[in-house]
Parts: structure tokens; sequence; C-alpha cells
């Protein structure tokens, strides 16, 4: 027993060869916001409040795919959505196509507690964002120089891009990274437990790059990236569209309950499942345990839990305390 | 093999007053659908193309929820949404935020099939529409008089009609919605609101497949999305089974329900009836819902913990059945 905390910043092709101006800035910021999230347990505000206020952290995070720093769509433009949930009561909320809002995980929270419904999308999101005084700025906001160029490689490539894909034809070659583009972004997501078993989930993300205007992916539905109940919290990241088909946020949950598979065993079990390549995930279970697994070159990654353990990664193997 | 089975819904949640005559009516759709559904399988048509065609039919039809007939927003515009799922590799379409597209089902297939996404909506979706060249319609042809007065009720008692209804004295008909008070009792009243649509199918090889169509709630928020739409929510196929759900959506969201039949099939290895029993029991908490399923063994069940669900089904050994109750 005791709090637990997990978050990452996506996963996908991350080349082991990332420059360190790359990576050291995106390792600084796992660590700040898990500092972040660990402070607020400690001073034990409930796991929903910890799990939005480090994707906010993240959100805020240009050199994370979410609010500022979120890939863009064909069109050039930001659609951002996210997802909250409380692992007790199993409410929940979400948004989709905001394009002002600045931290779209506030939004969600806001359509759990203050709506009868659970997710509202596009205008109608927007309009309820302001209604609520919630905090708006222009568009160009959110745009960053490296997502301009990560759409403009994706264009001339005609493919769409996951959470992290080298902007090649063939397949991953390991030191073919474009020197100038930096693909390493991601959907950001955190986990936690309290306690008392208390679990919360949140994701956040921009999306795929080159998306099509109007392209929803698995961040907002309900268990397919997000999912919380007594059991655990799950927060996953990767091709949208496989975690859709694979309902993988509620296949941990539900594997854990069905086949009685511990933490660990059921996420590794899940992510399995899902084609190599395409998936990550953080999880935390009702009784502290944490895990990590996914099936990509990488995630940006960090976890702790109240016995002083913590951890850092963006590979496999490669923690650093 | 167990042969094809097909199963339709109209909705679940029914006022026990219903008029008679409307009772007829909608039985009477939920058969001609289910003979479309039935020539399609037995022309060897794929359990996929048989969702489609028959989801199709009840989006035209204006007496259930979806397409024409749509429920509508507090702007009292329709902005509908559906989603499909075909079992064997799991691939998956949906929308929302449809204003002027004729049939959701068929724009969901097209996302599944045309596109390199799962899930598109409202001025995207509707582009992507365009460009593939659907039917689009403008957004008063999905406006019905009923519902105008549905909007109209709703927003004098200041609440959300949901899918399912609750019994209230007195009631016969839309013409009647008009002179009966609505209650406030800490859940929506509605007389006799619409319903989504759903249509699940598993075809002689054993293919699985599903979809959901709905204008979703009266008097929703615009921009409101439901459960029709989200995979694993309201609609789901793999190759064990096909589901689709209807009711609260929130409570069918918060509970993955379509997913979960499919979850205890294949994780604690209940058979479909057992499965749905099981869900609608254990799954709903508070909540109020209906499903239709079938397995690809042929089997085809479906459950409700609402006063009624709008359903007919079949299967190839020649049964054949239509209910409200």
């Amino acid at each position: 027993m005791g709090w637990a905390i997990a978050l990452h910043g996506g996963a996908g092709d991350i080349p082991l060869s990332l420059p360190p101006e790359n990576r050291l800035p995106r390792e600084a910021a796992l660590r700040h916001c898990l500092d972040v999230g660990i402070a607020a347990l400690k001073a034990h505000k409930h796991p929903l409040d910890v799990v939005e206020l480090v994707v906010r952290e993240l959100e805020n995070h240009q050199n994370f795919n979410a609010g500022k720093g979120s890939v863009l769509t064909t069109s050039g433009t930001v659609e951002m959505e996210a997802c909250i949930m409380d692992g007790k009561t199993k409410k929940c909320g979400a948004v989709s196509g905001l394009s002002t809002v600045v931290n779209a995980i506030s939004l969600a929270r806001l359509v759990m507690e203050k709506t009868p419904h659970i997710y509202l999308a596009f205008d109608g999101a927007e309009a309820f964002a302001r209604e609520h005084g919630l905090e708006t700025v222009d568009p160009s906001h959110f745009i960053t120089p490296e997502n301009i160029e990560r759409l403009k490689l994706a264009q001339e490539a005609n493919r769409v891009q996951i959470d992290y894909t080298q902007p090649i034809q063939k397949e991953v070659k390991k030191d073919a990274a474009s020197a100038d583009v930096d693909s390493q972004i991601g959907t950001v997501g955190c986990v936690a437990v309290d306690n008392e078993g208390n679990l919360a989930t949140a994701t956040s993300t921009g999306g795929l790059v080159n998306k099509m205007v109007g392209r929803i992916g698995d961040t907002p539905i309900i268990g397919a990236g997000t999912y919380a109940n007594h059991l655990c919290a799950v927060s996953a990241t990767g091709r949208g569209e496989m975690i859709i088909r694979g309902t993988v946020a509620r296949d941990v949950a539900a594997v854990m309950e069905f086949k009685g598979l511990s933490l660990k065993e059921a996420a590794a079990y899940v992510v399995e499942q899902v084609p190599p390549g395409n998936v990550g995930l953080v999880a935390v279970s009702s009784t502290g345990e944490v895990t990590m697994p996914f099936n990509t070159t990488g995630m940006f990654r960090a976890c702790a839990t109240e016995d002083g353990y913590s951890e850092i990664g963006i590979w496999p193997d490669s923690p650093s305390k | 093999m167990g042969g094809w089975a097909i199963a339709v819904h109209g909705g679940a949640g029914v006022d026990p007053n219903l008029p008679k005559e409307r009772q007829e009516e909608a039985k009477r759709l939920l058969a001609h659908c289910l003979d479309i559904g039935i020539s399609a399988l037995r022309s060897n048509l794929p359990a996929i193309d048989v969702v489609e065609l028959v989801v199709r039919e009840l989006e035209t039809d204006p007496l259930f929820n979806s397409g024409r007939g749509s429920a509508l927003t507090e702007n009292g515009t329709v902005e509908m949404e559906a989603s499909i799922m075909d079992g064997p590799k799991r691939r998956c379409g949906a929308v929302s935020g449809l204003t002027a597209v004729k049939n959701p089902v068929s724009l969901a297939r097209l996302v599944m099939d045309k596109s390199p996404h799962s899930y598109l909506a409202f001025s995207g979706a509707e582009e992507f529409a365009r460009k593939q060249g659907v039917e689009l319609v403008d957004n008063e042809y999905f406006v019905t008089e009923d519902n105008v007065g549905m909007l109209k009720l709703a927003k004098e008692a200041n609440s959300i009609l949901f899918d399912y209804r609750i019994p209230t004295i007195g009631t016969c008909g839309a013409g009647a919605a008009m002179d009966s008070p609505l209650q406030m009792n800490g859940l929506p009243i509605s007389f006799y609101a619409p319903e989504t649509v759903g249509c699940v199918v598993v075809d002689k090889e054993g293919r699985c497949a599903a979809a959901t169509s709905t204008g979703g709630l009266m008097n929703k928020m615009i921009g409101r999305i439901g459960d029709s739409p989200l995979i694993g929510a309201g609609t789901y196929a793999c190759d064990l089974c096909g589901v689709s759900c209807t009711g609260e959506g929130e409570a069918i969201i918060r509970s993955t329900l379509a997913r979960e039949v499919a979850a205890v099939m294949e994780y604690k290895g209940l058979n479909l009836h057992e499965a749905v029993d099981y869900v609608i029991k254990n799954r709903l908490d508070e909540g109020k819902a209906g499903l239709i399923a079938v397995s690809k063994n042929g089997e085809v069940a479906c459950g409700f913990n609402t006063t009624g669900m709008f359903r007919g089904c079949a299967t190839e050994d020649g049964f054949m059945e239509v209910g409200i109750w």
C-alpha cells in the first residue's frame, strides 16, 4: 500500500541516437512533473487533483504533444483533446477539438463536474470553456516551429506520423532521423493512487501529425486511451487507431479482474496484444503498484512510489534515478 | 458453425403507456428492418454490409432517434453520431456532430474503409463526407414536428430527456405530450421520446459486426458526444461477438458496456447469454440501458434493465421475434 504515481510524455520510435539537446529538456520536464505530482500526493491531495495538476504541467511544456507544442492537423491548425477519470466513482470527462483552451485537461474535468454529460467537442466545448471562464488564448499560442516543420515533413512524406515516428520512408533507421526536425514528441498522461486506494487517470494530446481535421484519437475515448476503476488507473499512448480497437486502457483492468493477473502482468499482456511499435501505457493499482510497459522503441516516462522508489526513463532498461 | 443471426434495436426505455398504435408502428418497422437484414444474409452479404444496410433503413425512417427523427440539441438543431465495427480484424469507424449527412452510419463506414483514422467529427467529418460524395441534405430534413414539440417540453421542464422513460400518469403520445405536465423527481421524464438504433449480425462464416446510430439526447448541449460513436461503449465487435447498446449514454460510457460483453466472454469464458445477463445485472450500477448481441456461433441475445427495449431478432433456423417489453 502507499501512494504511487506514473506519468508519460508519449510512446513511439524515439531513436537511441536522440541528441542531448532534445533528450535533456524532456528528462528534466519529466523529473519536474514527477516532483509536482509527488509533492501533491504528500500533501494528501486527491489523485484526481494530482493527475490534473501534473497533466497541466505537461500540457504547458512545449516539448510534448499536448497543449502548447501540440502537433498540427493537415490544415496547420491545432485540435486538442483530453480525458480524466476517477476510479472509485467511474465519473469521467472528455473533450475534443479544442483550439484555444490553454489546458484541455481542466476543461475535461469541468465537463465531468459541471455538466450532466461526459464528452463535449469542438465549438460546443469551446463555448463551454468560455462560459466557465477557463483560460483561452489565440490558437497561435500552441503552435511551435518544430511542429510546423514536422507537419511539412509529414506532408512531403504524405504520411501520418504517430506519436514518435521518424520522417523516413523505410523501416526504422536509428541514425537517419532528420537533423533538423525533432520528431520526439507524444501524448501526455498521468495516473495516481493515494494510500486510501483512490485512483485517477488523465490524458491529453494534440493527436497525430497531419491528421485530418476533425480526427479524434484514443485519448478522449473512455476505455481506449484512458480508464480507471476500483482496481487500477491507466493512461495509454501510441497509435490512436490501434488503441481504440484494442480497448487498451479498459482491458488492463478487465484482465486483472477476470483473469486475476497482477497489474504488471495485465498491463504487459494487453500491450503484447497490440502490434509492435504502437502502444505504451502507465498504470497504477489500488494497492500502490506501478507499471509502464511499451512495445515501441521508447516511451518518455517517470514514476514514483511512497517507499521512496522513483524512475525516469525513455528506452527499455534505461531508468535513471 | 451456428448459422447466421441478426438483431436490431430502436432504443431502450419505453413508456409503459405508449399508445398501442405507436407500439405497432415500431414493431412493423423493426420487422421490416429484420426482413431486409435476413434477405441480405440469405444472399451471402457479409455481416459488415448487413449491419450498415439495416441501420441505414432505421436512420431513414423518422420513427426512431437517428438520422431523420433525431433528437434535437438545445438550439433545435440536429447533431448525429454513429459507429460501426467489423469483428474479424476489429476495424472500426465512427462519426459525431453531423448536421447534413443523410446516413451517418454510412459515413462511419467510409471513415473505417477510406480514411487513415477511426473517428471523425463535426466540420472535419462533413468535409470528408463532401469529398466522398455522400448524400448531404439541409439540417431541417432531420427535424420532425414531434421532436420540436418534445424539445419545447424538455426546456420547460429544464431537463434532459434520456432514451429511457419513466411512466407518467395519463400519457398518450405526442399529442398529449403538449398537454400533460412533466414532473421533476430527480430524474428526467419523457413521453414518447425517440430512441437510438442499432444492429448486430453474425453471418454464415461466423463473422460478427455491429453498428449504432443516434441523434443523442433531447436538449443536449451543442457538441455533446454520447456513447453511440464510442468504440467499446455503444458499439463493439470482435471475433467472438457483436454488440450494440442503447440507453443512458453516460452510464454506457462509464461501464464500457459493449466491450464488457465481449470481455467477460473472452476472459471469463461465459457464453453470449450469460455474458449479456451478467453485464446488464452487474455493470450498470444505477444506469439504465439495454443491448443486443450476437456471437460467432450464431446465437443472439438481448438484455435491458429498463422498462422495455424496441427490438427484433432472427436466426437462420427460422426463429424470429419482435418485441418491446
